[in-house]
């Protein structure tokens, strides 16, 4: 005997063609939406741990007419203030070229030339063991020199973990949504393949299948199907995020190194078609084993 | 092993086709079932095969009332049912050999056996050469000898064919109809299906005889013949 054909002919459906890829299309999306929610969180989690031991300590220009002399009076003001401060580590001032350098890109380039009050910026390195009281130390500068802000980073990081947080839950939503829209179409295809395959099936019940056996066709199928799919979707994922890091390569040494894949996510790129395959399968056979008991 | 009572029977919303049907098909017995085109033979065996319900009556297999029936028992019954349909109903895309195995298979037997039992069968019918052959590519009577061989594949204890000799020249008819009597000597209670009225009255088996829409039982022409001695002499 040859290699045995199914029972019911499914594979020369037009499900045959269109579900692998639709399972492909899925399981890419899912695929990168669950990497880039978790690379937005190491990210996120890497900009914390490097950022948490800086301040930045702004210091409004002076208005006009004021002295030189006066104006350094009131950055003195503040570094005293700061060097002052138990678990303070190091007080630097910005250069005039740095801060032109740090506000170029919302403000210009030339800027040092030009005539622009300017505020000063005095970057400071804290004791993250030991860290000061910066609510206290806020408002001491601000009463030294008033204006004065302290920037600790933390608000514009809570906005990115905000960020972070929203991509993870999208992330999410995509992976339920796009699993429920799967299940559908399995259980449209396979609904599809009961009825054209309607006669086929009736013949196997009259020589005595029972309806598990018919189920069991259909869902090698769906099996094969959501496994060649799955496989398809993980490859163009996997090739999709090796592309950005290529494309982000020169930027990556400025950035952390990122876009390696960790364990987990091979796994997931892994698992992925694995999982896919088995909740088509599943769903092919508890519709057909739920649209037979209807009949009659 | 068959029992009908009153049964009547009706595809879908129509008028019965049969109606009044009272009958008893005792184990072992062989009955053919006759008719003119029309008549209701297909519709008989339908209802026997449980392909339809009856509309009204009570039907009985293998002692069983066929009403109220699990899906899983009816598959059950069926497994001990053998159906040659009258269009074969063979699946086009298996090979002949596929075809006449899937019984075994359905019933979940061991693959070394089902090899065996088909090769046996497809030379018991004289196919031996069209193992892998898929249906198409047969002549009418040579598909009609792979439904039979797949009816009987399974050993069943009921064998209802619908036109199984329709197919085939008069010589054949005949050959298959030794290879029923064949499986009825064995135990196997077989109805078959004819309006070949030659076959029916060159065999002397009893005829469900269709007509008006009910069946009328002949008992067998040799037994009729007694009776009609043993009558004359009281
Ligand atoms: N699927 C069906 N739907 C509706 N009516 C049907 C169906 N099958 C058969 N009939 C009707 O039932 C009646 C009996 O048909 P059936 O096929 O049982 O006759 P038959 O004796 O087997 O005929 P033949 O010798 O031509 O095979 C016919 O009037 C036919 O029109
Ligand atoms: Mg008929």
């Amino acid at each position: 005997m040859r290699r045995r054909p199914a029972d019911v002919p499914l594979a020369k459906d037009v499900s045959d063609r269109f579900l692998p890829w639709l399972v492909a299309f899925m399981v890419y999306f899912v695929a990168l939406a669950v990497i880039s929610a978790t690379t937005m969180h190491k990210l996120v989690e890497r900009w914390d741990k490097g950022l948490s031991g800086q301040l930045t300590v702004e210091v409004p220009p002076p208005g006009p007419g004021v002295s030189e002399t006066e104006r350094r009076g009131r950055i003195d003001r503040v570094v005293q203030i700061l060097n002052r401060t138990i678990g303070v580590e190091e007080v630097a001032l910005y250069g005039a070229e740095e801060i032109a350098e740090l506000l170029e890109p919302w403000l210009g380039a030339g800027l040092a030339e030009q005539d622009l009050p300017l505020p000063e910026m005095i970057a400071v390195t804290i004791d993250t063991e030991a860290p000061p009281d910066l609510a206290v130390l806020a408002e001491q500068l601000d009463e030294a020199v008033p204006g004065t802000l302290l920037n600790d980073h933390k608000r514009w990081l809570g906005k990115f973990l905000d960020l972070a947080r929203t991509i993870q839950i999208f992330a999410g939503a995509i992976v339920l949504l796009v699993g429920s829209i799967a299940v559908m179409a399995v259980v449209f295809v396979t609904r599809t393949g009961l009825s054209v395959h309607r006669e086929v099936i009736e013949i196997l019940h009259l020589i005595g299948a029972h309806d598990p056996y018919i189920a069991r066709q259909f869902q090698r199928h769906a099996l094969a199907l959501g496994l060649r799919g799955g496989a398809i979707g993980s490859v163009f994922a996997l090739a999709t995020i090796l592309a950005i890091g290529q494309v982000l390569g020169p930027v990556e040494s400025a950035l952390p190194p990122v876009l390696s894949l960790s364990a987990a996510e091979w796994g997931l790129l892994v698992l992925l078609p694995i999982v896919t395959a088995a909740v088509a399968m599943v769903t092919a056979r508890l519709t057909v084993l739920g649209t037979l008991t209807r009949m009659p | 092993m068959v029992r009908f009572e009153d049964v009547a029977t009706n595809y879908g919303t129509g008028p019965d086709i049969l109606h009044a049907v009272s009958l008893h098909l005792s184990p072992g017995s062989f009955h053919f079932v006759s008719g003119p085109s029309g008549s209701g033979k297909s519709s008989l065996l339908r209802l026997m095969y449980l392909a339809n319900r009856p509309s009204n009556g009570r039907m009985t297999l293998f002692g069983r009332d066929v009403e109220g029936l699990t899906r899983d028992e009816r598959a059950m019954l069926r497994r001990r049912i053998g159906v040659v349909f009258q269009d074969f109903r063979l699946l086009k895309h298996l090979s002949v050999a596929e075809n006449v195995a899937l019984p075994l298979r359905i019933a979940g037997r061991r693959e070394d056996k089902i090899r065996e039992h088909v090769t046996e069968l497809l030379a018991w019918v004289g196919l031996a050469d069209h193992f892998d052959d898929l249906p198409a590519t047969l002549s009418g009577g040579q598909q009609q000898r792979v439904a039979i061989a797949r009816a009987v594949i399974g050993q069943p204890s009921l064998l209802l064919a619908d036109e199984p000799t329709g197919n085939v020249d008069d010589r054949i008819a005949v050959r298959l109809l030794y290879l029923f009597e064949e499986l009825n000597k064995l135990g196997t209670t077989v109805v078959i299906a004819t309006h070949n009225q030659a076959l029916v009255s060159r065999f002397s088996h009893a005829v469900l005889a269709l007509g008006e829409g009910t069946v009328r039982v002949e008992p067998p022409p040799d037994s009729k013949a007694r009776d009609a001695a043993e009558g004359s002499m009281a």
